[in-house]
């Protein structure tokens, strides 16, 4: 169909997945975990959650439906992924159990000890889910071991290696600077700047670990592909710092939007034609073809998914036109604030 | 223990678990959508009030049917890589196109019906909601499709050479006739559920002293507000009222849905899944026609023999077949078949001899129970229609309308979890009836710690966030319904964009 191997249609669909929920979710980590350093108070904090408040469960789904694809497009990724990174994959589900919890039921206790325990819930699972997922994706990039029966033969402590744990590092700086540059856009007053402010710091810092990181992974693994998202990726995040500095908010935004959504990419390109290679045996590695659904089974689904993803677009797009108004501390009714005081 | 013990149990868990939320928010979509569009239609604020409210508790039981929702997702990877690998190609697709078609619209549209009130025109809101309900009715059907492929596999090819089942005919998997008879029954009992809910916490509201007939004395609260609440209290009943009388008409048609559909899923079970109905009746010997149904048995816990029941005489062959005179097969005779269906099959490797009995008491049990709690159910929303009808003495009822109210909800939920029980259990060795056992599913890769870890971890979160939602639920009953205030109309000119949000987490 479409004159295209339906297995790398897949492979790229999958792609663009993992980049709307690290582009999408990536900001609402940030936000979570910013909270404790960029709201001086109680009314600032509900500010800066409310930015997020209307989208983060639909950023979620992003990872649900890459959950659900590899499934059905590549079934022994999803099973040799899955079951292998069993422990990381734990964590990541409790944390992210606590933090969109957090987002649901912080808001409802009458005390400052259930304010505080659901605020931990939420520093705590953004901070966990941003630096596991980089361990994992820096991990699936370089390869691991995994035997002649596509399963992982390693454990926990053979993905907590140095290249796997800067990765971990590198998405919890990338998301701190999407996260406040969000911060920045969609509220006004003085928290306002100091995000601005804080973002270029941060974003400073996180450009120089990135490069270190993806030059690392393009000597590994890298192609000529790779090499051209990296290079623009890099460019785009000294452009978002650039906007940031001279208060353009929206195009900071966008830069880091793009950074996110170009390292990621780029890490794919780095990837194909494998999914999972093994370090055990080149043989042995996961590919697009030998991991892949029937033919049958990747038509289906390409038409569902040419037939859906615009609407998806279409009405993701049209909430955050909906909510687009910048959020400030006289938006946040105090009488309901008075009464959780009690 | 096994890895496959430990692996059925946290499956058995988080599965039951995250069923007892999905019910309550099938139907509770549906029940406020209701309430707004009456809202919009009448302008009676008592239908604002009830869409505010119960659109309040619908969020908190939301929430965690969705954290508990990402669990399922994970771990058939996690737990059950075999089984992954062997379906996905027909299984994951469902999953996949959920995900696309239903969890995104869900999402969006519940974030812009929670933060809309005063950024959306009022038809555009409520639709939100429907659209809600559309998104869940979705998500119901395609999931429901995956599991009913499990029941009763259906439009694939065995590969002997790649070892897995592929995908050979999409429709077929869509409208497999077991999924056709599930959807309708499954989401129905929802509807029942959330009825169950909503009456339950109106009629408690009802008689409760802060708001209902048994106004607080102003030894209790002093002279002056004891007026204020006793002239609230009398409208606010009326409200309650309303609410309860529209959830019990829906749980009454609803139920009569659920039996429907629940026998015909009987005789569709009996076609395709035989030993699953005979263990059902804890039928050992086959019966050539007019087989009893035991409504209660006492015996010896594996049901081989009995020593005192309640039979109702030809009721099982007319629950299988359709007919008093039907033949139904026992346990014994049909394991004999299985063993020389499936033990002999050539080439497959996935295929093991075994015994082929699920687990009887079990089985017995969770069938009668669901059949059982929910007949309790449908009782119960007819005698709350009869006791909440106009010209009654108000105080007469209150006692029992209070006491209908409490039992329905618990009654509702135990039907459902039951009934997936039943299903699931009585599917067993099989994961996929008749291609995979359950053994054969689980992930050789995973140790045992490693699974324990995981059972162990997210029980003990479970049971902690069942606590903190119970507190969550009892806590916004108690508070009760808003006042009625005029939200914002932002189609109107007048509206003013800058005032504080109506809605702030
Ligand atoms: C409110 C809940 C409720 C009520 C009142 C009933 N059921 Fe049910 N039943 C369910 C909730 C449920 C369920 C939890 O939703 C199940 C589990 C799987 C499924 O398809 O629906 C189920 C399964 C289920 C199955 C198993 C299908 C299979 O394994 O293939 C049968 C045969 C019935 N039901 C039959 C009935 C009959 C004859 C009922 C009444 C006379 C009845 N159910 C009432
Ligand atoms: C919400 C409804 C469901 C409930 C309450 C439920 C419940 C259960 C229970 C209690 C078991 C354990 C059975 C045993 O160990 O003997 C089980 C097994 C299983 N169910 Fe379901 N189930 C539900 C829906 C589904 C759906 C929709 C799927 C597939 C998409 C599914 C897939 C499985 C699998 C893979 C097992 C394997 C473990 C086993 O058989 O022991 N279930 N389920
Ligand atoms: C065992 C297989 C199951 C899996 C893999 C699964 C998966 C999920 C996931 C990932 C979510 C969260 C969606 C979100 O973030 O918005 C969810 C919620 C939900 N599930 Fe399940 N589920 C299972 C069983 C069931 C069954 C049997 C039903 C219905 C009959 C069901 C209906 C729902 C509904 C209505 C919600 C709430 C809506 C929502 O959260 O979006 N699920 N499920």
């Amino acid at each position: 169909m479409f004159g295209l191997e339906l297995t790398t249609v897949w492979f790229v669909l999958i792609a663009v997945l993992w980049i709307g929920y690290f582009a999408l979710e990536g900001f609402d980590f940030g936000v979570g975990m910013l909270v404790p350093v960029l709201a001086r108070d109680e009314t600032e904090r509900r500010v800066m959650i409310n930015t997020v408040g209307p989208v983060w469960d639909g950023n979620e789904v992003w990872l649900l439906v890459a959950g659900g694809a590899t499934f059905a497009a590549f079934p022994e990724w999803y099973a040799t992924l899955f079951s292998g990174f069993y422990l990381p994959l734990l964590l990541i589900i409790v944390a992210l159990i606590l933090r969109n919890l957090s987002f649901e039921y912080r808001h409802k206790g009458d005390t400052a000890a259930w304010r505080a325990r659901w605020d931990a819930a939420l520093i705590g699972g953004s901070f966990l889910t941003a630096f596991l997922w980089g361990v994992a994706f820096a991990n699936i990039v370089a390869g691991v071991p995994i035997d002649a029966d596509k399963e992982f033969t390693g454990n926990l402590f053979t993905l907590l290696n140095p290249f796997g744990l800067l990765g971990g590092v590198v998405l919890v700086l990338l998301f701190l600077t999407h996260g406040a540059m969000f911060v920045a856009l969609k509220t006004d007053g003085e928290i306002r700047h100091r995000a601005r402010a804080l973002a270029v710091r941060i974003g400073l810092a996180a450009a120089v670990v990135a490069v270190v990181f993806l030059v690392w992974t393009q000597v590994q693994t890298g192609s000529v592909g790779s090499a051209v998202a990296f290079v623009v990726a890099a460019v785009c995040l000294l452009a978002g710092i650039g906007a940031a500095a001279a208060g353009r908010e929206g195009w900071a935004f966008l830069g880091t939007f793009l950074t996110i959504a170009l390292a990621v990419g780029g890490l794919f390109l780095a990837l194909f034609p494998d999914v999972m290679p093994s370090t055990t045996s080149a043989a042995f590695s996961l590919t697009t073809t030998n991991a892949a659904a029937t033919p049958y089974t990747l038509e289906i689904m390409t038409w569902v998914a040419v037939a859906f993803t615009p609407i998806v677009i279409g009405y993701q797009t049209w909430t955050y036109w909906v909510f687009r108004k910048r959020i400030s501390t006289h938006h946040i009714p105090t009488a309901d604030l008075a009464a959780a005081r009690g | 223990m096994e890895l496959v013990d430990i692996a059925r149990w946290q499956f058995g868990i988080v599965t039951v678990y995250h069923f007892l939320f999905v019910p309550l928010t099938i139907g509770l979509t549906l029940v406020v959508a209701i309430f707004e569009t009456f809202w919009l239609r009448t302008k009676n604020p008592d239908y604002l009030r009830l869409t505010k409210f119960f659109g309040k508790l619908f969020l908190i039981n939301f929430a965690l049917g969705l954290v508990t929702g990402i669990v399922q997702e994970f771990q058939f990877g996690m737990n059950w890589s075999d089984y992954s690998r062997f379906v996905g190609d027909v299984f994951g697709a469902p999953l996949a196109i959920e995900g696309l078609l239903a969890f995104f619209l869900e999402s969006t549209f519940l974030g812009l019906w929670i933060f809309g009130w005063d950024k959306l025109p009022r038809a555009v809101h409520a639709a939100c909601m429907w659209i809600v309900h559309l998104g869940v009715l979705a998500s119901s059907w395609f999931i429901l499709a995956a599991n009913s492929w499990m029941q009763h596999p259906v439009g694939y090819d065995y590969n002997p050479e790649t070892g897995r089942a592929e995908l050979t005919d999409f429709a077929a998997v869509m409208f497999n006739k077991v999924q056709l008879v599930t959807f309708p029954h499954v989401v129905l009992a929802a509807y029942m559920t959330a009825a169950a809910f909503v009456i339950g916490v109106s009629a408690w509201l009802y008689v409760s002293k802060r708001h209902g007939s048994r106004v607080a004395t102003e030894e209790e609260v002093g002279a002056g507000e004891a007026e204020a609440i006793a002239a609230t209290a009398r409208s606010d009943r009326e409200m309650y009222r309303k609410g309860m009388r529209i959830a019990a008409v829906l749980m009454a048609v609803a139920g009569i849905g659920v039996v429907v559909s629940g026998d015909v899923q009987g005789k569709v079970m009996t076609e395709v899944q035989p030993m699953k109905m005979a263990a059902a009746e804890a039928l050992y010997e086959t019966e050539d026609s007019c087989a009893p149904f035991s409504v209660f048995t006492i015996g010896t816990p594996d049901g081989q023999h009995e020593k005192f029941a309640v039979t109702v005489p030809c009721l099982l062959s007319f629950l299988g077949t359709g007919t008093f005179d039907g033949e139904v097969k026992g346990i014994n005779d049909l394991r004999e078949t299985y063993a020389e269906q499936y033990g002999a099959d050539p080439g497959a490797t996935y295929y093991t001899p075994g015994d082929y009995v699920p687990n009887i008491p079990v089985t017995y049990w969770t069938f009668r129970w669901m059949m059982g709690f929910g007949a309790l159910g449908a009782a119960g929303s007819v005698l709350v229609l009869w006791l909440t009808r106009r010209k009654r003495d108000e105080t007469v009822g209150a006692a029992w309308i209070g006491r209908v109210g409490i039992a329905l909800p618990v009654a509702l939920v135990a039907a459902n979890s039951m009934g997936w029980i039943f299903t699931e259990m009585g599917r067993q060795p099989w994961v996929v009836f008749g291609l995979m056992t359950t053994e054969q599913g689980v992930s050789p890769g995973v140790s045992i710690t490693e699974a324990l870890i995981s059972v162990v971890a997210l029980t003990s979160l479970y049971a902690v966030l069942a606590v903190v939602e119970m507190k969550l639920l009892a806590k916004t009953v108690r508070k009760g319904p808003e006042p009625f205030v005029e939200p914002p109309d932002p189609g109107s000119d007048d509206h003013d964009a800058d005032a504080p949000l109506t809605f702030a987490y």
